[in-house]
């Protein structure tokens, strides 16, 4: 998805989405390494926050955000008491708010919405879907 | 003593088994469930966006339930129903502005003042019951049956709602410790199980469930126990794609805490171990746990 | 003065000029409606369909059984000084002061399909069909929406759980007026859901009852010949007595 947003707008955006200093984070890279789904992600919780600080637009398009299951494993770690899965959800809530639902419901296949419990689908329709 | 209960919608479905257990369990302890009326979806998980009112309205909307009650205090089972509701709880009191804001909104309700404690069963167990009462309980201790205690996420973390402490935790331990279990530490007991990516990626669940199920099996545990039904139907029933993806893996049965409680009690009609991917009666045939207690 | 008479000599009074488009100097109660922002004049106590029809407009969409059942006449509007937008059916609620209206013809929804003989009647076939439930976030829009004072919220709660009979006996008085589905943030299509679960819980919650194939025995047999014959020879006064006499459930 393509719009135009300046890296100081957002940051400031994200900073009131998520209520969190970003330019705290000093780097230590404890995050990444406590992150379950860091091997996954292409730049992990570390490299998201350094792209924000340094105005990256681009960090939109990683699929960080999206790979991050709200775990907090990161959140209890940090050093700097920065709440990186609210900061994770701000930059889901930069595209979702501008009509970008991150799955279509209408591709999960039939036999899986014959066994997949409710709890699942309330949470990922929450994280992924506006 | 009476506690109003919060089941959340899975234990009315998928997990029914670990409301069923959850319920007689607690019974056999002296602590009533009583399930609050007209309670809604809780909307897991908690929204972390500051303006995103709309989306605290559901779980509190739950608390203006218990409050409706004359009672300021709610029990839950399900971890993320826990951690959504204690969350929404907390934020509800610290916020007062958006707190108003919320009851100007639901307009059909009364207004929540903010004096609703969530709390999980754990808790209630560790700190009101206490686990010699446990123990005193207990009719058929699970004697070798080594069981792995899973946490995952919502009961520890972020520490606002942690039940115990995010990194050695201690509670589910001393509970099947008072069960009478070998109890088998492992080091994955509080890493993310994948959570709601079931849906749009089980692929990634798998390879977490095997990372978590192989580790308690290398450290010999043969039986998990957990608090959440996302975390069993990850755990449990993806192990049938687990297995696709890892010919080697071998099935390890995943149990709520309060099924092994429902076994050592021997409340035979509330174990519910038919709801299982992989079937504990097997393994617990074996340790001899399912004859039926002499009296 | 005006005010001596009765609710029902008002309601009269105002029929009788949205009926014969005559005697307007008879009425004594007026109100200005807006359609789509156009101010009109029109009697008070006529329904808002009524009014529509008397201010000229003829219903060629949103308008069926005027009798409350169908759910056809779907209105949305907001009253003066008064920031809530409300919902109703246009045959059944009376014209106020200062009512802004737009009618809603048709709610797009989208019904999946399914054949109810090869479902299984368990907790997750409202989901299967209708994901987006999953969605709700438990705003009430959808029960505030509601012209039946339905307790939609509460059944789309029953939905996600997978209560199929409470699902059902909730939404039982859904005439599927679309109000709810417009306006639902979660974008669900609420009587959709709600028609489902009435299916299957028709079909497979709930036991035959055994009067009618009972009953259509007891015909084949012949057993009510003496009584078809006596109906057959009744005069008219006799039947529309025995007609209003009759037991009604």
């Amino acid at each position: 998805m393509e719009f135009e947003i300046s890296g100081d707008e957002l940051v400031n955006k994200v900073e009131e989405l998520s209520g969190q200093n970003i330019f705290s984070c000093y780097q230590c890279g404890i995050c990444t390494g406590s992150c379950p789904f860091a091997a996954e992600m292409d730049l992990g919780p570390r490299r998201m926050i350094a792209s924000l600080i340094e105005g990256q637009v681009e960090v939109l398009q990683s699929n960080t955000p999206w790979i991050c299951a709200s775990c907090f494993q990161c959140v209890v770690r940090c050093p700097n008491d920065i709440d990186i899965a609210a900061v994770s959800e701000a930059l889901r809530q930069m595209t979702q708010r501008r009509g970008f639902d991150h799955i279509d419901l209408s591709h999960i296949p039939a036999e899986e919405r014959e066994r997949i419990p409710q709890i699942a689908f309330v949470g990922s329709f929450r994280r992924m879907t506006r | 003593m009476k506690l109003p209960f919060y089941p959340g919608c899975s234990l009315k479905a998928q997990a029914k088994n670990f409301e069923t257990s959850g319920i007689a369990a607690a019974h056999a302890l002296g602590v009533e469930l009583v399930e609050i009326e007209r309670w809604n979806c809780c909307g897991t998980v908690y929204s972390l966006t500051g303006d995103d009112l709309m989306r605290q309205v559901a779980p509190v909307r739950n608390l203006i339930r218990v409050q409706e009650f004359g009672e300021n205090r709610m029990a839950v089972l399900c971890a993320m129903c826990y951690n959504t509701e204690k969350r929404a709880s907390l934020r509800a009191q610290r916020n007062k502005e958006d707190l108003e804001k919320m009851n100007a909104f639901m307009d059909k309700e009364e207004d929540y003042r903010g004096e609703v404690d969530v709390v999980h069963l754990l808790e209630i167990l560790r700190d009101e019951v206490g686990f010699d009462r446990i123990k005193d309980r207990v009719e058929r201790p699970l004697r070798g049956l080594r069981v792995s205690p899973y946490y995952g996420c919502m009961l520890l973390r972020p520490r606002e709602a942690g039940i115990d402490d995010a990194d050695r935790p201690r509670v589910m331990e001393d509970l099947l410790g008072a069960l009478g279990a070998e109890v088998i530490d492992h080091p994955y007991k509080s890493h993310c199980c994948g959570s709601y990516h079931t849906v749009d990626d089980p692929h990634l669940v798998a390879r977490r469930a095997h990372a978590i199920l192989s580790s308690i099996t290398a450290h010999g545990g043969e039986i998990v126990a957990l608090s959440c039904p996302l975390c069993k139907h990850n755990l449990d029933d993806r192990q049938e794609l687990v297995a696709q993806l890892y010919p080697d893996f071998s099935k390890v049965p995943v149990v709520y805490f309060t099924q092994l409680m429902a076994l050592a009690f021997g409340l035979e009609d509330a174990m519910g171990f038919d709801q299982h991917y992989v079937d504990p009666h097997p393994l617990l045939e074996e340790k001899g746990l399912l004859r039926k207690i002499k009296v | 003065m005006s005010d001596e008479k009765s609710i029902m000599e008002r309601i009269r009074e105002a029929n009788k000029a949205y009926t014969t488009g005559l005697d307007d100097e008879g009425i004594e109660h007026w109100v200005t409606i807006y359609l789509m922002g156009k101010a009109y004049k029109v009697p008070a106590d006529l329904t808002i369909m009524q009014a529509i029809e008397y201010a000229g407009y003829q219903f060629i969409r949103g308008s069926g059984c005027r009798a409350g059942f169908c759910g056809a006449c779907a209105t949305v509007y907001r009253k003066k000084g008064d920031y809530k937008l409300h919902a109703a059916l246009a045959c059944q609620t009376r014209v106020e002061d200062g009512m802004y209206l737009v009618q809603i013809p048709f709610t797009p929804a989208e019904k999946a399909s399914y054949n109810i003989n090869k479902e299984v009647p368990d907790e997750q076939v409202l989901l299967k069909y209708y994901p987006e439930i999953a969605r709700c976030v438990s705003c009430n829009t959808c029960t505030k929406a509601c012209p039946q004072e339905l307790q939609v919220m509460d059944y789309v709660q029953a939905a996600l759980r997978g209560d199929l009979q409470k699902t059902a006996e909730l939404s039982f008085d859904c005439i599927q007026c679309g109000l709810c589905a417009l306006r639902c943030p979660a974008e669900i299509c609420q009587y959709h859901v709600g028609q489902l679960a009435r299916r299957m819980y028709g079909k497979y919650g709930l036991s035959e009852p055994p009067s009618p194939a009972q009953r259509i025995q007891e015909i084949e047999q012949g057993r009510y010949e003496d009584q078809f014959n006596r109906l057959m020879k009744m005069g008219r006064d006799e039947l529309e007595k025995l007609y209003n006499e009759r037991e009604k459930e």
